[in-house]
């Protein structure tokens, strides 16, 4: 694993200038992505926000190799990819080791692109598909998706006066990807820039695919400080929103368990999505019980695959 | 040369043509009537006949996102679908062609649902035929073999995705002659493919696929336009050449008894082949009469029919597909509207005919005749689209 001073010196494959918001988490995972990847990489990207400001023509972001398809598709593209590597390999067309990354938003990765990843990942494509997970279509104006959770208000799950915001929990992916009897899965969020990179190492050093479901913070999105993205992504991890683990070789690792986790009103209210939920202790309650329940869950399958 | 006659469907003809293009990556999905075609292709990587990575994608849409992935490493990359898979592709069709990907469907038309049909019209490609793809139609199976061959070189010349069809089951299943060539003039015709740009050059890295707005889009779009545009001067040329390499005789458009004819029928794929034949019999009794086939229907060779019926009384322009409330099918539009402001205007009438696999019969051809006759002598008094072989 590199230190944070080597990362930093690793060149910029994925470069300034691009015209994400200020405090967007999406754009610092992806260069913590790319200064672990390295330069023999190829990314496949979904359409969403990281493709659109990253890549406005005649300018580019990405010093490797990248394509952008559609939306629903960049793990069918890279699959595409990596298979036509293997066949120009063989005929020794290709001689470098090449690494393949696929990533999507949550819109890309859990709803319209399910599919495609789930496709590309019983096939067993040499891939990291790695999903930055900001709880919404946030290129299209912020609406809900199945990654949104629980009170949030979008512009399709609005809280009004008889609906409070989305009524319904939140899909867990990770647990899905777990599902697909994968060597390397993960959940993660760049506060922890080592956490992150020691997960990226490790689903690239695999031969097969590999899945990393990053949280991302969207200060536009989420109604938040933009100064306070990074913190806002520790809260989550220390009120059990977003638990970070990982599943390595049938076995589930928490890599941080907050000793005395806080209260998920410190994570909820530093943001206006979900405002509207101060006075609706019920519903507050509802969303606490439901993560307690899925963090003894998991703490359960911890133990029982240890 | 040496050539190896055999007898074989049209599937079994275009999954030979994919055998000896022996393409780097094929992703394809099963679908009626062009799922032998995948078949017989994985068999082939199976039993090692091939050097190809086969990917047995979960969708249509995939398998084309797959190909488009692999076509952007600069790998020779095919598929093969029909009918809802075109139209579930449909989205990346247009991706393809906007990257100038020079990758192959091998299809098999057959009618869109709803009512669900497995049988034959050519509405699944006619609903692409905007997508910027060159679509080729075939008479028989062995047009599907050599046809299939041709534009996998023409498309990796020109810098465009093609679409290589037969009828589905008329020609897809039903068992006739086919001269193959070896395996070896195949591949020396193709020759290697050698990329301009690959994704896979990680010291030369490229973006495929940026966000372009107002500023570049439509240049960038204009260029590919003038990209299917040159590839109508090409592809005849192209076709020239692979006609010397295997000793055929292709037209872009094939004419057919079309010396001094007075009436013709403009058809396309199996129908074509059956009005050849009527034309045959019907010369017999003094009629003059013949048949236009476009073999290539994008790009469209407008100009090219107008020479070729301009000096006709009336010309029988077959659909085998309607596009709801346009002014005809697509093959009448586009003939119609190349006639516009043409200073010969010979009758020319509609047939829509043979939906979701609706024969059609040598009487119907004949009725045909007939009809576009009286359609020119009463002087285009009915409407002009006419839809036949049906109950009504
Ligand atoms: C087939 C299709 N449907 C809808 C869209 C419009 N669209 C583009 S990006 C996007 C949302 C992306 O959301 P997500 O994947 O969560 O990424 P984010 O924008 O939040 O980064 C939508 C709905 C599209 N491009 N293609």
């Amino acid at each position: 694993m590199p230190t944070i001073k080597e990362l930093t010196r690793t060149g910029d494959l994925f470069t300034s200038g691009h015209r994400a918001c200020a405090g967007c988490g999406g754009t610092i995972i992806l260069r913590l992505l790319m200064a672990n990847a390295g330069k023999n990489t190829v990314v496949g990207a979904a359409t969403g926000c990281m493709e659109v400001v990253s890549t406005i023509y005649p300018y580019t972001s990405w010093d490797v190799n990248f394509v952008h398809n559609a939306f629903e598709n960049s793990a069918a593209t890279v699959s595409g990819i990596e298979t036509a590597y293997r066949a120009l390999k063989k005929k020794g067309k290709i001689k470098k080791d090449i690494k393949f990354i696929a990533y999507g938003g949550d819109g890309g990765t859990f709803d319209i692109g399910l599919q495609s990843l789930s496709g590309a990942v019983e096939r067993g494509h040499n891939m990291l598909y790695l999903c930055y997970n900001n709880g919404a279509y946030m290129n299209t104006g912020i609406q809900r998706s199945s990654a949104t959770p629980f009170g949030a208000h979008t512009t399709t799950s609005p809280a009004g006066s008889k609906i409070k915001g989305k009524m319904q929990q939140r899909k867990d992916l990770t647990e899905i990807m777990i599902a697909h009897d994968m060597k390397y899965v993960a959940q993660a969020t760049p506060h922890n820039w080592s956490d992150l990179s020691n997960k990226i190492n490790k689903a690239l050093a695999l031969n097969g695919p590999a899945f990393i479901n990053v949280l991302s913070p969207c200060p536009l999105g989420w109604g938040s400080d933009p100064a306070q993205s990074i913190q806002i992504a520790k809260l989550a991890v220390e009120t059990l929103y977003w638990p970070v683990y990982e599943y390595e070789n049938g076995k589930y690792k928490i890599n941080i368990k907050p000793k005395k986790p806080k209260d998920i009103e410190e994570f909820l209210f530093v943001q206006n999505r979900f405002k509207h939920l101060k006075n609706e202790k019920e519903l507050i309650d509802k969303i606490r019980k439901h993560l307690n329940e899925k963090w003894n869950e998991l703490l359960n399958k911890e133990k029982c695959t240890n | 040369m040496s050539i190896k006659i055999v007898a074989k469907t049209g599937n079994e003809a275009m999954a030979e043509a994919m055998r000896q293009i022996n393409p780097d990556v094929v992703a394809a999905y099963p679908i009626t009537p062009a799922t032998e075609i995948v078949q017989l292709f994985s068999n082939y990587v199976s039993d090692g006949k091939v050097d190809t990575e086969f990917i047995a994608v979960e969708s249509e849409h995939s398998a084309m996102s797959a190909c488009v992935g692999a076509a952007t490493t600069g790998a020779r990359v095919m598929t093969s679908t029909s009918s809802q898979g075109i139209a579930l592709m449909h989205e990346i069709l247009y991706i393809a062609s906007g990257l100038r990907l020079p990758i192959m469907i091998c299809g098999v038309n057959r009618a869109l649902s709803a009512p669900i049909s497995i049988h034959c019209d050519h509405s699944d490609t006619m609903g692409s035929r905007d997508a910027g793809w060159i679509q080729i139609l075939s008479e028989d199976a062995q047009e599907a073999y050599d046809l299939t061959i041709f534009a996998m070189k023409a498309a990796e010349k020109v810098l465009l995705p093609a679409m290589v069809t037969s009828d589905g089951f008329i020609i897809s299943h039903a068992m006739s002659r086919l001269d193959m060539y070896e395996d070896k003039k195949v591949q020396d015709y193709l020759g290697e493919k050698k990329p301009a740009y690959t994704s896979l050059d990680v010291d030369n890295p490229i973006t495929i696929g940026p966000l372009v707005v107002q500023d570049y889009f439509m240049e960038i779009k204009r260029g590919q336009i003038q990209a299917i545009i040159d590839a109508k001067k090409q592809l005849p040329i192209l076709l020239e050449e692979f006609n010397k390499t295997m000793n055929k005789n292709y037209k872009v458009i094939e004419e057919y008894n079309m010396e001094d004819a007075e009436y013709a029928i403009v058809a396309l794929g199996s129908t074509a082949g059956t009005a050849k034949y009527i034309t045959d019999k019907l010369r017999q009794e003094g009629k003059k009469v013949g048949v236009v086939k476009p073999l290539v229907f994008r790009p469209f060779y407008g100009e090219d029919l107008v020479k070729m019926l301009e000096n006709l009384k009336g010309i029988a322009i077959l659909d085998r597909s309607d596009p709801q409330s346009a002014m005809g099918g697509p093959l009448f539009t586009e003939i119609t509207s190349a006639f516009y402001g043409h200073e010969k205007q010979p009758a020319a009438r509609n047939y829509i005919y043979g939906l979701g696999g609706r024969d059609i019969s040598y009487d119907d051809i004949k009725d045909i005749f007939k009809d576009i006759a009286e359609y020119f002598e009463k002087g285009k008094k009915e409407e002009a689209v006419k839809y036949i072989t049906i109950r009504e």
